[in-house]
């Protein structure tokens, strides 16, 4: 246990952390394509997970595991509900660039 | 002590009338409405019936048994509701009504002409449209009018005062697809908006000068007496009481009364609204305008009258309005041509002679005028009506004529009215007109004056009656009539029992009249002015002398030859135009007051104050709106990503200014655990 905690720093876990979720929003903000959007999404959520996990761990706390819990739920039904909406969005205009789904304006 | 007597039916029932019959009556049959719209006041007369037989039983078990009675009810009477209408701790307004000898009367001759005139409009009104509306109106104007007359203070009383405006203003503009009517029922309110400030202001001051709105309140703090004896502990010591206000103050409250009543009994110089008043329905004229609510002003100068008996000015220029409104009205009512409006200005003028009796501090003769009054001048509007309704709408008097053979009813009860305002005895009106000119005369020099006055209006009255009642009556018809109507039998009844109370009304003679009213209207502090002796046989003389008169004149100028009119008005062209044109107040009034705030809500308040200052703020505020929202919706591209973007930024600055200025939590706490 000790082992795991100190052959690998705690800021390691959360470099990584950061890194991938700065991959998650760079994903989103630049590409056009929605599912990938959507990926990115998820990338950002499990980097939180992972940052959750690493102060579970480093503080001996159960909250963030429980936590990451929660967190996988919401993803699951998000996905769910996400993948639904991106067919529907798919059938109705026969695209899924994001640039052209712009009605939510003036 | 008292048993409940329930005088709040008398009120509710005519309002439950006009809940009925104007929510329902459009939608029932016409039968229905009549039967609601009659009952009503029917019922309410009935309860002021039983009132009053209640308590004239109880007053003569008094008497029998000098003052250890098992009289069940004495008056006054006081009906007070459990809950307060307005409680604000230090002072309280309560629902309370008060049955005493004056309202007694008041009652009497509001619900029992009433009723008559509900009866009379059944058959006036029986082809007209709205027949429900007309009915709902009067059974409104019935409710308020005995609120006006029950109220145990003066707040309520303003209640009912201001609803009876309403219901007046309401039939006025009865047929209000007509422009005319619409117009005089605007006329009427507005100009009793000016007298209604006036009392508005008189009873703010009785509140802060008095601490109490109650009648019997004000009242007892006059009778009580400022130093009294106290005893207290078996030892004698002097205690003062409440400190009376200062005359000015009293005679101030006072004038603001007198501008409240001037507003509503239509005296100088408010008294514009009632001849075009006449535009509503004749029924309405003869109940609203000419009876009842008219006389709401004397009523409210006699229920207030120990502020008055304090007030010596006050009373002095309460007599002067009076009389010179009497004057005034009946030189205009000699040269007019639409019969109701001569019958306007009659009324205008016998309300000025109830003014100058409260003005010398007779009011027992004031109110017993008025009831005399509400008996024959509702007579004389019925019977107008009844003739009105005859000649198919038409009321100028120069086409009629000759209507004598044709309506014999009519024709005989209108000539007992015109006989009773002319002052002939032994009808109503000579006793009661014979009574004020009386008190007039007993009133110092100021009262010689006065009673010339009255003299003068009684010949003149006489004067442009008779001339009503042969241009309308005798002579030849001077038109054909378009169709002929005949009175139905609801009409012709009304106008008899009214013309039988014109005739006995006055019966009951002014000594015992003023001996019932005494408890309530004895003057509470004799005037500085001594009373002189009253040739009261020469006086009457005189009054019969010109009632003879005045019928002289109005017979050789209209009866023997009816062209001597034309070329006495020919002879005087200025003076005649003057007094036909009513002396052009209303056109003075209209180039004094009227154009000047026309022209001033126009271009000061509508162009300076509405236009530029209010409406340029206005658009100040919403171009700035507008610019903001023509900025900020740039950002609403509709674009996912730019919305991300954005959104990702914002949590970076969130971001950054916990990190810079953070609250506390640090990155450096996390590290140093």
């Amino acid at each position: 246990m000790t082992l795991l905690q100190h052959d690998v720093p705690l800021s390691w876990y959360l470099l990584l952390s950061a890194a991938l979720f700065s991959l998650g929003v760079i994903g989103f903000l630049i590409k056009r394509n929605l599912i990938t959007v959507f990926m990115s999404i998820e990338l950002m959520l499990n980097a939180v997970n992972l940052s959750f996990v690493t102060f579970a761990r480093e503080w001996n706390m159960v909250k963030g595991q429980i936590f990451v819990f929660f967190v996988m739920m919401v993803a699951a039904a998000e996905a769910a509900v996400g993948l639904a909406i991106i067919i529907a969005v798919f059938r109705a205009r026969a695209t899924l660039s994001v640039d052209r789904i712009d009605l939510m304006k003036l | 002590m008292n048993e409940s007597l329930h005088l709040w039916l008398v009120p509710i029932l005519p309002f439950l009338g006009f809940l009925l019959n104007g929510v329902l009556g459009a939608r029932m049959p016409k039968k229905l409405v009549t039967a609601i719209g009659i009952l009503a006041p029917l019922g309410s007369f009935l309860m002021v019936v039983n009132v009053t037989a209640a308590s004239m039983i109880s007053a003569a078990q008094t008497c029998a048994q000098c003052g250890a009675s098992t009289a069940s009810v004495s008056l006054p009477y006081v009906e007070t509701f459990a809950r307060p209408w307005i409680n604000l701790g230090v002072w309280h307004v309560d629902f309370s009504l008060v049955l005493d000898q004056l309202s007694l009367v008041m009652l009497l001759v509001v619900t029992g002409v009433g009723f008559l005139i509900h009866i009379y409009s059944v058959g006036y009104m029986g082809h007209e449209e709205g027949y429900a509306r007309f009915f709902s109106y009067l059974n409104l104007f019935l409710f308020f009018m005995t609120v006006l007359v029950l109220a145990g203070n003066v707040l309520l009383m303003f209640v009912g005062w201001e609803g009876v405006g309403l219901a007046s203003y309401l039939l006025i503009g009865f047929y209000f697809d007509r422009t005319s009517a619409a117009n005089a029922g605007k006329k009427a309110f507005i100009v009793n908006r000016i007298g209604d400030f006036g009392f508005l202001i008189g009873i703010f001051l009785l509140l802060t000068n008095f601490g109490t709105l109650t009648f019997g309140e004000i009242s007892a703090r006059f009778s009580a007496a400022p130093i009294h004896l106290v005893f207290e502990n078996g030892t004698a010591s002097l205690a003062r009481g409440p400190a009376l206000p200062n005359a000015a103050i009293i005679t101030a409250i006072c004038l603001c009364l007198l501008l409240g009543a001037a507003g509503k009994s239509a005296q100088l110089p408010l008294y514009v609204w009632l001849p075009d008043a006449m535009e509503g329905p004749t029924p309405v004229s003869a109940l609203i305008h000419a009876a009842t609510m008219v006389t709401a002003g004397v009523y409210l100068i006699a229920r207030t009258h120990v502020l008055f008996d304090h007030a010596p000015v006050a009373l002095a220029i309460v007599a002067i309005v009076g009389a010179a409104t009497a004057l005034f009205a009946a030189t205009i009512a000699l040269a007019q041509n639409d019969i109701k409006r001569v019958l306007a200005y009659s009324t205008i003028s016998q309300l000025g002679y109830m003014f100058l009796a409260c003005g010398v501090a007779s009011y027992a003769s004031g109110i017993f005028h008025l009831v005399t009054h509400a008996f024959f001048k509702a007579l004389l509007f019925l019977a107008a009506g009844s003739v009105i309704h005859a000649m198919g709408g038409e009321q100028d008097m120069r086409r009629m004529g000759g209507l004598r053979n044709k309506l014999p009813v009519t024709f005989a009860t209108m000539t007992i009215a015109v006989f009773t305002i002319a002052g002939f005895p032994p009808l109503a009106a000579f006793f009661s007109k014979d009574a004020i000119l009386a008190a007039a005369f007993a009133h110092g020099p100021l009262g010689k004056l006065l009673w010339f006055v009255g003299l003068v209006t009684a010949l003149l009255t006489s004067c442009y009656m008779f001339r009503l009642w042969y241009l309308t009556f005798l002579g030849e018809p001077r038109s054909k009539p378009s169709h002929n109507h005949s009175t139905p039998l609801s009409m012709l009844v009304p106008l008899v029992i009214l013309a039988a109370l014109s005739v006995c009304g006055g019966w009951i003679g002014i000594d015992r009249f003023s001996a019932f009213l005494a408890p309530v209207t004895s003057v509470t502090r004799r005037p500085a002015i001594h009373s002189t002796a009253t040739p009261e046989i020469p006086l009457t003389l005189a009054a019969i002398a010109v009632a003879f008169l005045g019928w002289y004149i109005a017979h050789s100028f209209y009866a023997r030859k009816s062209e001597r009119a034309a070329q006495f008005a020919a002879a005087y062209p200025a003076a005649y135009k003057l007094v036909a044109n009513k002396f052009y107040v209303d056109e003075i009034y209209g180039a004094v007051i009227v154009k000047p705030l026309f022209a001033f809500s126009k271009y000061v308040l509508g162009w300076v104050v509405d236009a530029a200052i209010l409406g340029g703020a206005a658009w100040l505020l919403a171009g700035l709106a507008s610019l903001v929202g023509a900025i900020l919706q740039r950002w609403q591209s509709g674009n996912l990503r730019s919305y991300a973007a954005w959104l990702a930024l914002g949590a970076a600055a969130v971001l950054l200014f916990v990190l810079f200025y953070g609250t506390g939590f640090s990155f450096a706490t996390i590290v140093r655990h």
